[in-house]
């Protein structure tokens, strides 16, 4: 469709580099305006180009500043660089503070980034429910390697790993002993473990106990995720971090895992959706249910539980057998 | 061009253009309109005009505010605001606060700051002036 006349504008300004186009549909996106719905069909195609590095780990470990020297590294290759920052919004009232960008140094009139600091808006999992959508606009966009950065993600904050090719863990010293690296969530979604601050003492034990999980857990798809030491101060490492990212998109190609890793990505993109609808419309009809009433009657007076009361609905309104 | 959905919250950048290094006054600012519920980018120190603007662009922000106690306002701010008109973001509404004396205020105000506020402004004020800017008619 490139280059046809029935390209809607929108797209085509996207496509042909209009930074002011990609950064209003960015927001529309964020705000689920349906109005973009066909100018994120029209781009579909022109994604799933750039590798997608997700740079996860707990707060304050450095990845905003992580991110930033990698970006300075790759813009000396001439590598065009897009970046989605995700920090967290207020439960309470919404708002947000998003300072991903204080750490960003680069030349000012340089196009070859684009960075959009987002708020995670009450999803949760580290990122927001946008963030795979505003990953693929920046390829569709056209720039060469897409870079989200998550909250600061606590051991359950996973969900980078249906967005990223490459999932970057980066931790510092002293976060605890070894039996931290036993715990499941996030340490088992590293393709890169990045040991930031590794100025500071402790940093050599952090890589140990990090390699002995790395030994025991080799078998995943036969990738053994690297342990790279990083200070983004001196700074030191950073080449070696992104030579092991790479590495890992070399491996995704070279073993097919590229191909099978997005098809079960937009497996569960699209289940999820279709779950999302159903939900809504679901709850939607319970709340106008007089039965749902009826029913929360006598799990209020204790007569039924409320596991009971589900189950009675669903027989009546959804048990299609 | 997708026309601007008033559907989402509001986003504001919050800037320090220039040298000096009293960011208390923008961390303050930035943490009332965060709890306003607003979404507040935090560009942070030492921001250079074109840095500011684009800043505002890729962020796709309703509202720009600009702190500085430097005394280079007379420099700095006419060149945002040129430097947003060249990037056709001339609509987008510029606030400041710092240590800006009356006249200077006046001139400011006059090229298109649209608001400026010295010591002694209420949070309040702030907040319900960056809300008035951010939804009113641009």
């Amino acid at each position: 469709m490139t280059g046809s006349a029935r390209t809607p504008p929108l797209a085509r300004a996207i496509l042909d580099g209009d930074r002011r186009a990609l950064a209003r549909t960015i927001t529309a996106v964020e705000n689920g305006d349906p109005r973009v719905s066909a100018t994120l069909r029209t781009l579909y195609p022109h994604t799933g180009r750039a590798p997608v590095i997700g740079l996860t780990g707990p707060l304050g470990v450095g990845k905003s500043s992580l991110l930033s020297v990698l970006i300075g590294l790759l813009r000396e290759r001439r590598k065009t660089v897009g970046v989605v920052a995700i920090d967290p919004s207020s439960p309470f009232t919404g708002g947000s503070v998003l300072g991903d960008r204080i750490r960003l140094e680069r030349k000012a009139n340089d196009d070859g980034v684009f960075f959009r600091s987002m708020a995670s808006r009450g999803e949760a999992g580290g990122v927001a429910a946008s963030t795979r959508a505003v990953a693929r606009l920046l390829d569709a966009a056209g720039y060469e390697v897409i870079f989200v950065e998550t909250v600061g993600s606590g051991q359950v904050d996973v969900a980078i790993r249906g967005i990223a090719t490459t999932s970057v863990v980066v931790l510092v010293p002293h976060l605890g002993d070894e039996v931290q690296t036993l715990k499941a969530g996030l340490f088992e979604i590293a393709d890169v473990f990045c040991v930031n601050k590794a100025d500071l003492p402790g940093a050599d034990l952090a890589a140990k106990d990090l390699s002995e999980l790395v030994a025991l857990g080799a078998a995943r798809d036969g990738w053994a995720p690297p342990i790279v030491p990083t200070s983004t101060t001196r700074p030191a490492g950073i080449e070696e971090l992104w030579q092991a990212i790479e590495a890992h998109e070399q491996f995704l190609d070279r073993t097919g895992l590229r191909v099978a890793h997005e098809r079960a990505r937009l497996s569960a993109e699209i289940t999820n959706r279709v779950k999302d609808r159903v939900g809504h419309e679901v709850a939607e009809r319970l709340d106008r249910d007089a039965e749902l009433r009826r029913l929360l009657d006598r799990v209020v007076a204790r007569k039924i539980d409320p596991a009971g009361a589900a189950d009675e609905l669903f027989r009546r309104r959804y048990a299609t057998r | 061009m997708v026309r601007r959905t008033k559907s989402g919250p509001i986003r504001v950048l919050i800037a320090k253009p220039g040298l000096d290094g009293h960011d208390r006054g923008a961390k303050v600012v930035a943490r009332a309109l965060r709890d306003a519920g607003m979404e507040v980018i935090y560009a942070g120190l030492r921001q250079t005009p074109e840095e500011v603007v684009r800043a505002a662009l890729e962020e796709d922000v309703d509202l720009i505010g600009l702190s500085i106690l430097s005394g280079a306002h007379m420099a700095l701010f006419p060149k945002i605001l040129k430097l947003l008109k060249a990037q056709k973001a001339g609509n987008i509404p510029v606030f400041a606060g710092g240590i800006i004396p009356d006249e200077d205020a006046r001139r400011l105000k006059k090229q298109g700051i649209r608001a400026i506020f010295g010591p002694g402004t209420t949070l309040q004020e702030i907040v319900t002036t960056a809300q008035r800017l951010a939804r009113g008619p641009a």
